[in-house]
Formats: structure tokens, C-alpha cells, sequence
């Protein structure tokens, strides 16, 4: 059992079950305080039942779970009142105002009148919401609503800061503001939990992730160390016509093009990784074989999920 | 640009002892919703007593009283009938307040979630939520009940009383339903339950009639449902013609049903949140 109070997440052998379903398959894993850690994983991999127990309201069905060196099942709510939840779905008053959302929830804290209206600006200033304060929530955007609660979860000052696919079903700005929100909590030491499935977004927000597939974790590291360890440093991407893709997949695997180290075909394009792209492309434009359209890039999450798992990470 | 300063002064202890304090919390957010949605169920609140007395207490109280001298058991038919409809509008609110709310605050709106993100129990979901119901069905008994004496037919200080036993006689009914409606995967289980449930012991458990003029199976069916009880209790205290012994078993009936029903609430909402 961990005694050191900056490991706000402990787990080991963390198992979770539904039935016969095995959602959690017996996962270790230690977040520091500090740290924004990452679960990354298409859906069904076992994220958002991570989360529900780490949010203390699911009970783990085996293994051991700290959570700010408490144990959930005998102190559930005092852990929950020092976490900040963003649930996947929205669960805010849509009868209320904006303000009134981040009054009502304050109270389940026992927070006084005057540090609930203290906090409540300053908050509704950080998830700039301050115009729209005394509207009704139901009008608001999509982006407005996740700010809200974002808002609603920081309203007890939490430790740690758990966020289930903050940015699911929202348009690329409002993403980007959401993003913006959440480093600079970071940068103010907040603690961040998140789960998503875009690489995009793991790979601005997480100093350390998890690849997880099937309840179980493929990998652990930094973006950078699992792009090192599971990757080539770049990419080349073939597209062929619609049929044609596997018989160029055989001819290019016969003898890898220059750098190469392997081959990942797709229906519609052909991924060469490799250490130097454009290396690579002349090889193959050397053997006489045109591709319809041609892109080197550098490695991303996304190769290292495809590589580790054989699918993509697209929802 | 914005920053997030640390709150000024320290937050105060974790989690909220004792726990009246955080199940006011939940009622709290209630009382919060109601105060913008309160116009829409203000008319149907008002409208209905009185309505339902003109019709029934006064329109076929005149037609019972003229071919039934010395009316129902010596009373005039709105004498009879009052009592049983403030009894009987605990349920009616009862049975929407602790069925689609409930359930849309696990499935639609998800509201319970949010609470139990925080360091709220579903002990606390369970009585605050109950707590609003019970609320909601004082607000319709009170109209019912000042109605029903604005017509006449109050006669006993006793009546004082009889609020809070109609009061009881919906909590009777909330609880068990409230814990019911957690289980529901949807809202049609609740039409169902209102045709078959509510309507039919709104009409036979003495609200309109002594439920003497029933089959004898019937009534002991009537004897079994919360309703009767409840009516039975409401009557003697409005007319201010108490039977102890009896009325002593209508609420002990009433309270026990309570306490049954919350015990199951408490159970079918962890199951419900608690995955």
C-alpha cells in the first residue's frame, strides 16, 4: 500500500466485471499528483468503467484501489469530495442558469454562501461564461456546456480532476478551447485523469498515457516514448486505388523500400514506416510502382495504437 | 487572459455531518428547479379541487342526497366525498412526482450522476428526494384542503390533523413507487402503472363510496391498498369522529409502507447509480 501522498491514483490488479463481461481486466497503475495522465482507447477498451471507479461510484470487482491513500469502499464520499468529475455525458440542470448550476452544486459541498458566489465568478470568468451567466443552460452550445462542466467540477478546489472524453461531439474550435482550459489547469498543478479516443488530444494534454484495449493496457509512456518505442520516426503513406491496395501491399512487402522497418495496410492506403520517409518514396517510385497520391508525416499515437492493437483509433 | 486563483479561504471539512445537511442539499437543487417551473403546475394544483368538490361534492352530491336520506352514513355526500379526494390527491401526486422525475434524473436529465459525483450518498439522493416529494404532495393536499373547507366541508379542528395524515398517505405511496421508478427502463411502465395502479384505486377505496357497496372480495382487496387506509384516516380526522383502535392501524399501515419503501429506494437507486 502506497504512503506517499503524491500518488493520488494507486491501483493493482484492478478488475472490473459486469456479468460475464470483463471490462477492467486487472490494470496497475499509479497517477501522480501533478501529472495529467491519459487513458487512451477506442470505445469499449475499458476507459469509462476505469473511470467510475476511480470516481469512486462503482465498486472494483478485485484488486486493490487507493485513491489519495483512502480506500473507496469505506470512504467513497470523502474521496469524492476532493475530486472533480467531467462525466462523458452532461449531467447539468437544464432548467437552471448557468450561474445557478455552479450555486446548487457548491452547496453538496457545504461550501459557504460567500466563498460559493467568490468562486462561482471566478469560475464562470476561467470557462468565460461570465455573459452568459444568468441564461438557461439548455440554449447553450456544446462547447459552453463542457466549460460549464469543467466550471461545475472545479467548484470545491479538487485535487484531482477526473475528465471522461472532454471533448467528445464537440466542433475542432470549441475543442481547442476546452483544451486550452484544461492546460492551464495544469500549468496550476491541478491533477488531470482523462480518457479519450482522438491521439490529438493525449498528445497535447498528457505527460504520460496508457494505451488500453480489451480492459487491459497495451502500453505506458510518455507520447513521445511509446511514438519511439512502438514507431518509426516517420511515415509514409501510399493511397491505390479502391481493390488494389493488398496485391501492392505484397509486392512492396517482398523487399521493404529503403528505412523501412514494416508495412501496415489499410483498406484504403498502405502505411510504410520508416525512418526517413522520402527515402522511402523514391525506393518505391524507383521500382516503377505510382501510387495515386503519395504523404510523408511523422509518427503519431494513432501508429502506435494501430501497431499495437491492428485497428485504428477512430470512433 | 483569465487565471484561476486558489479559493481565498480554506474549504471547509470534506464531507457534511450530520446528514440532514447534505440531503438539504438535494432539496436544495429542487426547491432551485421548481422556483422556474412552478407557473406550469400552479392552475392544475388550484383548478382541480375545486372542480373536483363542485362536481362530485356539490353536482352528484345533490342527486345522492335526494335519493338517500341522511345521505352516507349521515352525512351529505360532500361531507363524504371531500375528505377522500384531499386523501386521495397525496396519491395522484405522489404517483407523478415519484415516477417520471425519478426516472429522468437517472436516464434523461442525469442529474443523481452529478450529485453522486460529490461527496453525496444515495442515502442522501433517496431523502432528499423524497423530502421534495413531500413537498410537492403538501402543496396539493393544502389546496385541496382549504378548497374542501372554503365548500363547507370541514368540520373539526381535527382537520389540522388530517393534513399531514394526507400528507402521509402520499409519502405511503411515494417511497415504494420512487423506489420502483428506479428500476424502470422506461417511462411507458409508468402509463401502465397509472391505468391500472392509480386509476383504479383513485375510483374503489372509498374516495367516492363506502367500499360496504363492493363485493366482499373487493373490499378485501381495499383493505390491502394504501388508499383506504389513507382515505379512512383523512375522513375521521376531517369529520372529527375518531375510531382509535382503527385509526391507530391506518397509520401504523401508512408509516410501515413508508419505511418499506424507503429501505427498497435506497437498494434499487444503488443499483441503479452504484455500477
Amino acid at each position: 500500500m502506497p504512503t506517499d501522498p503524491d500518488v493520488l491514483v494507486h491501483a493493482r490488479g484492478l478488475v472490473k466485471r459486469f456479468g460475464d463481461f470483463t471490462a477492467v481486466d486487472g490494470i496497475d497503475v499509479d497517477v501522480h499528483r501533478g501529472e495529467a495522465f491519459g487513458f487512451l482507447g477506442p470505445n469499449g477498451a475499458g476507459k469509462s468503467s476505469t473511470m467510475r471507479m476511480v470516481g469512486c461510484v462503482s465498486p472494483p470487482t478485485a484488486g486493490t484501489l487507493r485513491l489519495l491513500g483512502l480506500d473507496p469502499r469505506t470512504h467513497g464520499a470523502q474521496i469524492r469530495a476532493r475530486l472533480g468529475v467531467v462525466p462523458q455525458e452532461d449531467n447539468l440542470d437544464v432548467e437552471l442558469t448557468v450561474r445557478e448550476n455552479l450555486h446548487v452544486y457548491a452547496r453538496y459541498f457545504g461550501m459557504p454562501r460567500a466563498l460559493v458566489r467568490e468562486r462561482t465568478e471566478q469560475l464562470l470568468d476561467f470557462v468565460q461564461l461570465t455573459e452568459r451567466a444568468d441564461d438557461k443552460v439548455d440554449p447553450l452550445s456544446g462547447g459552453m456546456k463542457r466549460r460549464l462542466t469543467i466550471a461545475r467540477a472545479l467548484v470545491n478546489d479538487p485535487e484531482l480532476l477526473l475528465l471522461d472524453e472532454p471533448t467528445t461531439g464537440l466542433d475542432p474550435q470549441a475543442r481547442h478551447v476546452v483544451w486550452d482550459r484544461l492546460y492551464r489547469l495544469k500549468q496550476r498543478g491541478v491533477t488531470l485523469v482523462l480518457t479519450t479516443h482522438y491521439m490529438d488530444e493525449a498528445e497535447q494534454l498528457c505527460d504520460r498515457l496508457v494505451v488500453m484495449d480489451g480492459g487491459r493496457f497495451a502500453a505506458e509512456g510518455s507520447p513521445r516514448e511509446l511514438i519511439e518505442r512502438w514507431s518509426t520516426r516517420e511515415v509514409l503513406e501510399l493511397r491505390f486505388p479502391p481493390g488494389e491496395v493488398a496485391a501492392y501491399a505484397s509486392k512492396i512487402g517482398d523487399r521493404l523500400p529503403a528505412t523501412s522497418e514494416r508495412l501496415e495496410e489499410l483498406p484504403d492506403r498502405l502505411l510504410v514506416y520508416a525512418q526517413d520517409g522520402d527515402a522511402a518514396l523514391e525506393d518505391v517510385l524507383a521500382r516503377g510502382i505510382t501510387p495515386v497520391s503519395s504523404l510523408v508525416r511523422r509518427s503519431s499515437l494513432e501508429d502506435v495504437f494501430l501497431r499495437l492493437t491492428g485497428r485504428q483509433l477512430i470512433d | 487572459m483569465t487565471t484561476l486563483a486558489a479559493p481565498q479561504a480554506a474549504l471547509p471539512t470534506p464531507v457534511m455531518e450530520p446528514a440532514w445537511l447534505r440531503w438539504r442539499a438535494v432539496y436544495a437543487h429542487m426547491w432551485r428547479t421548481y422556483t422556474h417551473t412552478w407557473r406550469g403546475t400552479i392552475y392544475s394544483k388550484v383548478l382541480e379541487p375545486v372542480l373536483f368538490l363542485a362536481a362530485m361534492g356539490v353536482g352528484l352530491g345533490s342527486l345522492v342526497n335526494s335519493h338517500h336520506h341522511g345521505g352516507l352514513q349521515g352525512l351529505s355526500y360532500l361531507d363524504f366525498v371531500a375528505p377522500g379526494l384531499v386523501a386521495a390527491s397525496g396519491m395522484q401526486t405522489a404517483s407523478f412526482e415519484a415516477t417520471w422525475p425519478v426516472l429522468g434524473q437517472i436516464k434523461w436529465h442525469r442529474t443523481y450522476f452529478g450529485m453522486l459525483a460529490g461527496p453525496l450518498t444515495v442515502s442522501d439522493i433517496v431523502t432528499g428526494q423524497l423530502a421534495w416529494i413531500t413537498t410537492s404532495i403538501a402543496t396539493s393536499t393544502g389546496v385541496y384542503l382549504a378548497a374542501a373547507a372554503a365548500f363547507g366541508a370541514v368540520h373539526s379542528w381535527l382537520a389540522l390533523v388530517a393534513f399531514p395524515a394526507a400528507v402521509l398517505t402520499g409519502l405511503a405511496f411515494a417511497a415504494p413507487v420512487a423506489a420502483f421508478a428506479a428500476t424502470a427502463q422506461n417511462d411507458t411502465t409508468f402509463s401502465m402503472f397509472y391505468r391500472f395502479g392509480v386509476v383504479p384505486l383513485f375510483l374503489f377505496s372509498g374516495t367516492f363510496f363506502p367500499i360496504s357497496q363492493l363485493p366482499r372480495w373487493m373490499q378485501y382487496v381495499a383493505y390491502a391498498t394504501p388508499l383506504w387506509h389513507g382515505v379512512a384516516l383523512t375522513r375521521d380526522l376531517i369529520l372529527g369522529q375518531l375510531r382509535a383502535l382503527d385509526d391507530v392501524g391506518h397509520l401504523a399501515y401508512l408509516v410501515g409502507l413508508t419505511v418499506l419503501g424507503v429501505v427498497l429506494a435506497r437498494r434499487t437507486f444503488a443499483r441503479r447509480l452504484v455500477t
